[in-house]
Parts: structure tokens; C-alpha cells; sequence
């Protein structure tokens, strides 16, 4: 990680000094260690770059403005490979410019959820030494140690891939996906429970919901201009308030918007506040489209047709669609 | 606000009679924008329409609702009505409460309350109309027809006739479809080529028709008066143009191992073969998947032999691009696949035939040259057995539920046809009904049962199978008596149910044109506009609307050439104005709203844009209104809700869920 996050660095001024690159997209590291957030660099601004093993945050969406703005030269980002597959549908939905961007893939093993370490009981972090199997990890307490695999983000858990879909070029070992978990186990648990189990399930999580937007925000599928739950006009904005059942609503409708689209990257659950497993909802559409439609898997390939917006002879009749959906 | 006024119609007692049409004209009066509501007993008569257009012009109406039967039966009426008293047709809505609520209703109370939420539904939808303009839109005066069998052959000729150009695509390497392959045809029993190769002919050589067989339909876009068609024409490997059609190739040929599917398989062919000696065109066409040429490269016999040097195999498939007003359907049909209805041993016994196979065997051109003999020792039978309705009217998966209609017509043939030509032969038939209605039809079965002896035993086959002596054996029930029985028989015909062509539905998705449960298309009204699609501009022609016989199948093409004719004959349609515009402030360029657009009509441009103030060039979705069809379909995959429908905008539905749901 340490010796990954040196050459990260490294590339980055290479590139800012050949002039492949006006600017960087990255990670800077905010009051704690594990406070990682995204930022913007420059030749002046670089020293700031940083990357551990608390980099969870998926990049692409920051392109969508910033290629906007960018008028002459590259933008250089570093993309996991999960992050990839954002970056390609972003491509797919023409949000970014592919010919801006210079992306440097890093591989991956998976990033650490601050919250399982704390709950764990390690507190005040100062340093986590991470040699891929363990970590040590120093504290204003002292120095403890963990499982890696104990302490990973939920979607790090259930990694879809650690290919790089997408990339100019690679930085770092190429990490084997084989302890990932089956990531529609916990959906087909909530498809075995009873509507009235199922409904209460997503009333308790959903009536949590705080509606501060982060789910929203991050999310690279969440890209429209002008968002419907913004939108006076769009008749749904300010229904998505009105009380706890219309609440639910910005989760469905928000769930149906990215369906087909939303690549899994997991982030919506990661920056919940309230710690609501909103990928469970996504997840559902994917294993489900994966069901009727055939495998498929969003920002795999940039330009692919979503099974929902497109038509081919061996779709599943609607009627197969209804009988599951009364199952 | 508007001015709306409500019209609730009785339809006679259609309405009236379960909903109570006093109290729905009282509970719409308080609706918001609502200034005169009134019922009357037939809302679509003069006096009914006069009501209306007195209405608009004494209460300055700006919107008005009719509570009466579907849009789709006086949507039109209303609209004009509302237009002759200066109202723009477009603020007129229809609230369905005659389909929707009085017919499918017994409680008045229960039909009364929905037929009030119907209203109200309308009633928050026009608050909402804006006025709109129709357009126009040219008609491309060119037909194309999709199956050359006989239905699809009248069509053509009667286009043709009436003075526009047709073009007929047909899959096979011959016009003709399966009349071809029959012998004698119900009810006068005259050979079918014989009535068939006049129009075969005909169709080849009239000046407005365009043949093009072994091809196949790739691309359909456009819509009603404006359809782009891509044509695949397959490579023959033959050089149409130079091949005479002399057969020496076919009898040349070495590879004769693969079966012939003229005489449905019951003997061979070259892998280079003309269909049969009237085929049209007559032209030669190699079988790539059994030329030794394309298999190993040696061979080439063909090509040594034939004269006219017209074997061409580097021949490539050929596209063509052509624009037509209107689009028939005539894909036909084909037999079900029997294989599952082992217990009659189709698979085992060779003896055991389809009465499609015995068309051929009948038939001279056949693979016995018309005499009847078994298949497995070539002898000639003593005994036959029919078996009726063999996948049809079941309810098992492997049956259709239909009733193939022409079997119990041929079964009677091909019993009368073997009792005159072989006296000798005794002749059983099992079915569960005789269905023989139609001209001359009823007559033609007496005549089978009481001037041919031919045996009709009520009931149905529980098995066959092969007895020692290498006759068959067959075991079923007459109901009459009540008895089981058992015949010993030399052969056993199956009257195999018939289904649409295998291909149909890519044609039917390609053209948007909709289909049963059974693949068979269609029709816009099963009583009204039976030869209509429910997609304008195109029509239905033959069996693939439903199982027909021939005298059926040429009134319909006769009528869908009407159809085509009246639609071609105008030289503008107007257009629905009812198109799709994206806000573009809203648009992201994201492209899903064209991924779905079935008429291609949306397209992307960059462009500079004032939001608020900001100016930036952004990729932004345009659509042409004239080739949008107002489906709506982009509207649902817009993630942003940028992409709304004049007419049907999301507000005006979502005004209309509210009002339900109030
Ligand atoms: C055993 C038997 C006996 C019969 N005997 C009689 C009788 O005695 N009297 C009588 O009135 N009727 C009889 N019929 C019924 C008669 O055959 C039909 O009514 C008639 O053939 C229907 O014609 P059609 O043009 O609709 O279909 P078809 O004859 O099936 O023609 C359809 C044509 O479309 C072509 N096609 C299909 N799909 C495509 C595609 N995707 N693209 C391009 N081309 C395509 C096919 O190759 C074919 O040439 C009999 C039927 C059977 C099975
Ligand atoms: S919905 Fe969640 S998992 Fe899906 S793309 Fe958006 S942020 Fe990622
Ligand atoms: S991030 Fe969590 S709390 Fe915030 S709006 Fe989304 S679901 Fe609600
Ligand atoms: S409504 Fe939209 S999808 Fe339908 S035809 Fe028009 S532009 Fe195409
Ligand atoms: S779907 Fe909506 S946002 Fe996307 S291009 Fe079409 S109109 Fe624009």
C-alpha cells in the first residue's frame, strides 16, 4: 500500500511536468488519517496527494464538471478498478470526455470502513500499516492489530471485479478477487422473506433516512442536469416529502433511475449517514435484470445498450416479468 | 384556469344502465375549472353534438370532457365537433366509462364512483391541455409485401393492378408459399398448381411488381406513409440473370444426401436445387450447408456443367434500401412440429405421415409421382387411418388451443380423393367434431361419408405402433358407441395443427405490429378492422392473421389492398401532433431517450444554452416531429424528465394519477 501510494505520487508529477497533464484528481487527506477526501491538484498543489487504504471514494463523478471546465490539456485521475466501471458509464451517458482524461488505474485489495474499525473498539487512529493481510494499526491508545478482511467496506466485501475496464496506464499489483462474497446473497435473503417481513424491513431502514442528498450526490449515475427531486415541474419533488410513506419514494424513484445504470460501486451506501444499505435496492434491480435479461453489468464496456433500453428477440416476455413479480 | 365543460353520454342503457349518470354530472360540477356539465342519451348523435357546440359557444368553454365509450370509437367525432365550434380538437379528453367501468361493472353504486373518478381524471388532464397543430406528412406511393404465398401474391396483384408499384420479399427461393405444395384443393377439387402458377406468373410479370425471393426483410424504420426498409437479398451463388432455369446443375449435382423440403423431406435434392418445375423465378439456388464447393473447396461440378455460366460461387448477399407508404404482412404458416406426439409414432414409422406429406405423396411432382404407396415399402395400402385435430384444441403444453380450421375441409379431400382413385382402400377417420362450415362445405363432407363410404369415427387415437407383420396398429375410442377399438392399418395421417411462420415475430417487433399468445398477428378491431394492424400503415394478409383456407385467405388480401390502395391514393396524412421536445435545460445528452426511440427520431446536437444566466455549449437532444410517433417511450427512460409528450405530458398524467387517487 505505502510503496503503491509513493509511486501514485510519483507518476503524478511526472505527468504535471511533461505536461501530459494540467491537473490532478486525487485524494487529500483531511484532519484524520482515515479522512480522506477527493481533490483537485495542481503543480503547486500536488504535495498534498495522498492514497491508503482509506481511499474508498470513487472519483469519476468529479470529471462530469471538471471537463466541463478543462480547455486545453488532460485531467489525471486515479480510478480503482470498481471505479472503472463508473468512469465507463459516465462515457456511455456522454457526461465525460474521454479525451481529456488520462486515467491511471490502481489496483486494489480492497479499502477499510473506519466505522467496523471503531467498532471493533480501536479508537483514535493515528497510522495503519497495511501489508495486505493484517494491519497494524497505531493509536493515541497504543497499537493494535486486525484482519484486513474484518474491517473492509461493504462493497469491498462483495467487490464485483478487480479488472480495470478502463485505463492509460497501471500502478500497483494486480490483487486476486477470489475471498470476494456472493454480492446478491443479502437481496435474495430479503426476496425469501414475506412482503410484510420485506416491508418493514425497508420501512425500519428507509424511515432513517435524514434526506441529506449524500446518497444522491456522490452517486456517478445521479448526474442529470437538473435533479426531479429539485424540480418543481417534475410533480415528484416535493411529493418525496410529504410524509414517512411518500419518504420512501425518493428511494424507489431514485433506485428506478439508476436501474440498469448504476454500476454498483457501492458509494450511496458508504456515505449514508445513517448507515441505510441502500445498494440492497440497486442490487435488486441488477440481480433481477441479470435474471431476465442475462448477465450484465453496467460501465463494463462504454457505449453497451442497458438490457432496459434496449430490445433484442430474446428478451423475457412481459408476462414472465409479471408472474416473478407476483411470486 | 379553464372553461371546461363535461358531457356525460348514456350510451343508450350501454352506460346508463350501471352507472348512474345524474349523480356523476353532479359530482363533476365542483370540480375545479368545471362550468357545465349535462348527460344526454347519445352524446355522439347530431342532437348530442349540437348539445355540445351550443355548450362551447354559450359558457366559452376552453376545454371539454365526454364521459362515453373508448377514444378509439368516437375520439375523432368529438374532436371534430369541439373544432367546428372553434375549440382546438386537441382540448377535448374522453373519459372511458363504458369499456372501462359500465360494461365490466354489475354494482351501480361500485360503476358510478369509478365513472366520477374517471371524469375527474380527464377533468385534471385538460386543465392542463394546451392547444396543438397537426402536421402533415407526405405518402411514399410504393407497397411491400413480406411472404409470397398466395395471400401475399393477391395483395401484391391487386396494388399492382390499382397502379402503384409493389415489391414482394419472400424467403424463399420461390413465390408460391405452401399451395404450392398441394395437390387438389377443397371444395371443387381442382389441382392447386393449376389455379396457383397463373397468379405465380402473373405476379412475375406485371409491370408494377418487384420480386425479390431468397429475401429477407433486415431493417424496418419510418412509419405510416414514409416506412425505410433494409432488404437482404441471400446470395443464390447463381447468377440469376444468366441461369435459364435448364436443371442440368440440379441433376449434376453429387451431394443428394440432404432431404427435400418441397416433398417435406420425403425424398432428395442436390445441394444446388430448383424448389419445384414451376418455381418462379426459375433459377437454381445452392445450399451452401450442403455444397461440397463451400464445404471443402473441391467439387465445382455445377459450375462445369452449366452452359450459361451463371454458378457464381463468390456471389455475396445484396442490401437494398427502398421507402414505401404501406407495409402487408403475408408470412403464412407452417406445421407444428409433430415429434411431440410420439404416441401416433411420427418419429418411428415411416408409415405415419403429416397430411401435408400426403399432399406430396398424392401429388405427381411428388416422391412417388402420386401414387399412393407407403413410404416404408413402397406397396400400396389397404387400410388408412386419419387422425384429427393433432395439436390443435388441446390444453396440454404441446397443443395449441386453436382450432386449425382447414383440416377437418382436407381430411374429407384427401378421404374423397383415395376412395375415387383406389376404391380398394377403406378409409377411418377419428375426430372430435366435423367443422365444416361455408359455402358448399357442409355438402362437400356428406358427400365423403355418404358417396365415398369413408369411415368417421367420433373419438381419438390413445396410440399406434408397429405390429409384427410391419403394419400398424391402432387403438382408439368411438364415443358414439362407447367402445374402445382397435384397426389394424397400413397407414396413419396426422392432421397436424399449423402455427405462423417461425419468423413472424422478429417481422412483427421489426414493424412494431402486435401478436397473440400464438404469434399470429393482430388485428387493429377483430370485427371493424380485421385487416388492419393496430400500427398504422400496416396490414394483414393470409394466415398469419389466423388459420384460413384459400377462399378466406384471397378476400383478405383482396381487402388489405384496399386498405393499402386508400392509404396510398392520399398524397399527405396529417400527423399527430402529439410529439415528444426535450427541455433543454433540463437534457443531459445521455442518450437513453434514443436508445429507445422505436422511430428513430431522436438525434443530438451541441449547443449553447442560457441556464439561469450560465452559458455553456452542451450535448442536448433534438427530436424531428416528424418521424416521432408520440409513443412516449423516450419520455419513460429520460433519468431527468427532460423529454415530455405534447398532449400527454408527465404533468398531465401525473394530474391524472393525483385525481384517482384523491
Ligand atoms: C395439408 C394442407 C392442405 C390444405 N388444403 C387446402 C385446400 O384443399 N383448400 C384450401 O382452400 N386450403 C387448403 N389449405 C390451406 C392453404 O394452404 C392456406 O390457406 C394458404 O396456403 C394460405 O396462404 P398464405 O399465403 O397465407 O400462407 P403461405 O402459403 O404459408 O405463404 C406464406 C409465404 O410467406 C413466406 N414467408 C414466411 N415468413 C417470411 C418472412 N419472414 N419473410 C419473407 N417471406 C416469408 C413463406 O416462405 C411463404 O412463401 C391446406 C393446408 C394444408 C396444411
Ligand atoms: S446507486 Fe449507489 S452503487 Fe449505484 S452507481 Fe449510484 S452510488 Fe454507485
Ligand atoms: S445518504 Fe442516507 S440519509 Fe442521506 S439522503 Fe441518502 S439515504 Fe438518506
Ligand atoms: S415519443 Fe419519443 S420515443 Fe416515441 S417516437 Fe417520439 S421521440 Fe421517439
Ligand atoms: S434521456 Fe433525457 S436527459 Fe437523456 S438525452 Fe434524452 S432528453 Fe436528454
Amino acid at each position: 500500500m505505502q510503496k503503491t501510494a509513493g509511486l501514485i505520487k510519483k507518476r503524478a508529477l511526472e505527468l504535471l511536468a511533461d505536461g501530459t497533464v494540467t491537473k490532478v484528481l486525487g485524494w487529500e487527506e483531511g484532519d484524520f488519517i482515515y479522512d480522506v477526501t477527493p481533490a483537485f491538484f495542481d503543480k503547486e498543489t500536488i504535495d498534498s496527494l495522498v492514497f491508503s487504504s482509506f481511499c474508498g471514494s470513487n472519483l469519476s463523478k468529479y470529471l462530469i464538471k471538471a471537463c466541463k471546465e478543462q480547455t486545453e490539456g488532460k485531467i489525471l485521475v486515479f480510478l480503482k478498478p470498481c471505479d472503472t466501471f463508473s468512469f465507463n458509464q459516465l462515457l456511455t451517458e456522454h457526461r465525460i470526455d474521454r479525451e481529456k482524461v488520462y486515467v491511471v488505474g490502481v489496483e486494489c485489495k480492497g479499502m477499510l470502513d473506519i466505522e467496523k474499525i471503531k467498532a471493533l473498539g480501536i479508537n483514535g487512529v493515528t497510522k495503519v500499516i497495511d501489508n495486505g493481510e493484517s494491519l497494524n494499526i497505531k493509536t493515541i491508545y497504543g497499537e493494535k492489530t486486525c484482519e484486513r478482511s474484518e474491517v473492509l467496506l461493504e462493497k469491498c466485501t462483495t467487490c464485483k471485479s478487480k479488472e480495470l475496464v478502463v485505463f492509460d496506464e497501471v500502478l500497483g499489483e494486480k490483487a486476486e478477487n477470489e475471498n470476494s462474497q456472493d454480492r446478491f446473497a443479502q437481496v435474495a435473503a430479503l426476496e425469501a422473506m414475506t412482503t410484510e417481513e420485506r416491508y418493514a424491513f425497508w420501512q425500519g431502514e428507509l424511515s432513517k433516512c435524514i434526506r441529506c442528498n449524500a446518497c444522491r450526490n456522490v452517486c456517478p449515475a445521479c448526474s442529470c442536469m437538473k435533479c426531479v427531486f429539485d424540480n418543481i415541474q417534475s410533480g415528484v419533488a416535493s411529493k418525496s416529502n410529504a410524509d414517512t410513506f411518500e419518504e420512501k419514494m425518493f428511494h424507489i424513484i431514485r433506485a428506478f433511475h439508476v436501474a440498469g445504470r448504476c454500476t454498483d460501486c457501492g458509494e450511496c451506501s458508504r456515505v449514508c449517514p445513517q448507515g441505510i444499505p441502500l445498494h440492497l435496492l440497486n442490487r435488486k434491480f441488477i440481480k433481477d435484470i441479470n435474471e431476465l435479461y442475462g448477465d450484465y453489468q453496467a460501465g463494463e464496456e462504454a457505449g453497451s445498450r442497458a438490457p432496459l433500453v434496449n430490445f433484442t428477440f430474446d428478451d423475457a416476455e412481459p408476462s414472465v416479468i409479471h408472474e416473478r413479480g407476483n411470486s | 384556469m379553464q372553461r371546461i365543460g363535461v358531457f356525460v353520454c348514456w350510451c343508450g342503457s350501454n352506460i346508463a344502465a350501471t352507472v348512474d349518470v345524474d349523480a356523476v354530472v353532479e359530482a363533476v360540477k365542483n370540480e375545479p375549472g368545471v362550468c357545465f356539465a349535462k348527460n344526454y342519451q347519445y352524446m355522439c348523435s347530431e342532437a348530442g353534438q349540437a348539445l355540445i357546440k351550443d355548450a362551447i359557444k354559450e359558457h366559452n368553454l376552453t376545454g371539454i370532457v365526454v364521459c362515453s365509450c373508448s377514444p378509439r370509437m368516437h375520439e375523432a367525432t368529438f374532436r371534430k365537433t369541439a373544432e367546428q365550434a372553434g375549440l382546438n380538437p386537441y382540448m377535448v379528453e374522453i373519459a372511458n366509462i363504458r369499456e372501462h367501468c359500465s360494461w365490466i361493472h354489475k354494482d351501480m353504486k361500485e360503476a358510478t364512483e369509478k365513472a366520477v373518478i374517471l371524469a375527474r381524471a380527464a377533468i385534471a388532464k385538460v386543465n392542463l391541455n394546451a392547444p396543438l397543430q397537426a402536421g402533415e406528412s407526405a405518402v411514399t406511393k410504393r407497397a411491400l409485401v413480406i411472404g409470397g404465398g398466395i395471400a401475399g401474391l393477391q395483395s401484391a396483384i391487386d396494388i399492382a393492378d390499382a397502379g402503384y408499384p409493389v415489391d414482394i420479399v419472400e424467403k424463399s427461393p420461390t413465390i408460391g408459399g405452401k399451395m404450392a405444395q398441394l395437390d387438389k384443393t377443397f371444395p371443387t377439387l381442382d389441382c392447386a398448381a393449376c389455379i396457383l402458377t397463373p397468379k405465380m406468373v402473373e405476379a412475375a410479370q406485371h409491370p408494377n411488381i418487384t420480386l425479390y425471393t431468397y429475401s429477407e426483410v433486415e431493417e424496418v424504420k419510418g412509419f405510416v406513409g414514409n416506412f425505410n426498409v433494409k432488404i437482404k437479398k441471400k446470395a443464390r451463388f447463381v447468377d440469376s440473370t444468366k441461369c435459364t432455369g435448364c436443371a442440368v446443375c440440379t441433376a449434376k449435382c453429387p451431394s443428394r444426401k440432404g432431404g427435400n423440403e418441397f416433398n417435406c423431406n420425403l425424398d432428395t435434392r442436390g445441394a444446388v436445387y430448383i424448389p419445384f418445375a414451376q418455381a418462379v423465378p426459375n433459377v437454381a439456388t445452392i445450399d451452401t450447408e450442403r455444397c461440397i464447393h463451400f464445404k471443402t473447396g473441391k467439387c465445382g461440378i455445377c459450375q462445369k456443367v452449366c452452359s450459361a455460366g451463371a454458378i457464381d460461387f463468390e456471389q455475396k448477399d445484396e442490401f437494398i434500401e427502398e421507402k414505401y407508404g404501406a407495409i402487408v404482412v403475408a408470412t403464412g404458416f407452417e406445421i407444428l412440429d409433430v415429434t411431440k406426439f410420439d404416441e401416433f409414432q411420427y418419429t418411428k414409422h415411416p408409415d405415419v405421415v403429416t397430411s401435408l406429406e400426403l399432399e406430396r405423396i398424392m401429388n405427381a411432382a411428388g416422391p412417388t409421382k402420386g401414387t399412393l404407396l407407403r413410404m416404408s415399402n413402397k406397396e400400396h395400402p389397404h387400410d388408412i387411418v386419419f387422425i384429427q385435430c393433432v395439436g390443435s384444441r388441446g390444453n396440454t403444453c404441446r397443443d395449441k388451443t386453436y382450432c386449425s380450421k382447414i383440416c377437418c375441409m382436407y381430411t374429407a379431400k384427401h378421404a374423397m380423393l383415395i376412395r375415387e382413385k383406389y376404391p380398394d382402400v377403406n378409409v377411418h377417420v377419428f375426430y372430435i367434431d366435423v367443422r365444416t362450415p361455408g359455402k358448399n362445405f357442409d355438402e362437400f363432407y356428406r358427400r365423403a361419408v355418404e358417396q365415398y363410404n369413408v369411415d368417421y369415427i367420433k373419438g381419438m387415437v390413445g396410440k399406434v405402433w408397429e405390429k409384427e407383420n410391419g403394419r400398424l396398429a391402432v387403438q382408439g375410442v368411438d364415443l358414439i358407441s362407447n367402445r374402445r377399438i382397435m384397426l389394424e392399418t397400413d397407414m396413419v395421417v396426422l392432421a397436424a395443427a399449423i402455427q405462423p411462420s417461425k419468423g413472424v415475430r422478429n417481422i412483427a417487433t421489426m414493424l412494431t405490429a402486435s401478436i397473440d399468445t400464438n404469434d399470429f398477428l393482430t388485428e387493429a378491431h377483430p370485427k371493424l378492422r380485421p385487416v388492419e394492424s393496430p400500427t398504422a400503415g400496416v396490414f394483414l394478409s393470409g394466415v398469419c392473421q389466423g388459420p384460413k383456407d384459400i377462399p378466406e385467405t384471397v378476400s383478405q388480401a383482396g381487402a388489405a389492398a384496399v386498405k393499402v390502395v386508400g392509404l396510398l391514393a392520399k398524397d399527405k396524412l396529417v400527423t399527430n401532433p402529439c410529439t415528444a421536445t426535450p427541455n433543454e435545460l433540463m437534457c443531459n445528452g445521455c442518450s437513453s431517450c434514443a436508445r429507445v426511440c422505436p422511430y428513430g427520431a431522436i438525434d443530438y446536437v451541441e449547443k449553447e444554452v442560457n441556464d439561469h444566466g450560465k452559458r455553456e455549449v452542451r450535448r442536448l437532444a433534438t427530436v424531428n416531429s416528424a418521424l416521432c410517433q408520440g409513443c412516449g417511450a423516450c419520455t419513460v427512460a429520460c433519468p431527468s424528465g427532460a423529454m415530455d409528450l405534447k398532449g400527454f405530458s408527465n404533468r398531465q398524467i401525473m394530474a391524472e394519477v393525483d385525481a384517482i387517487c384523491r
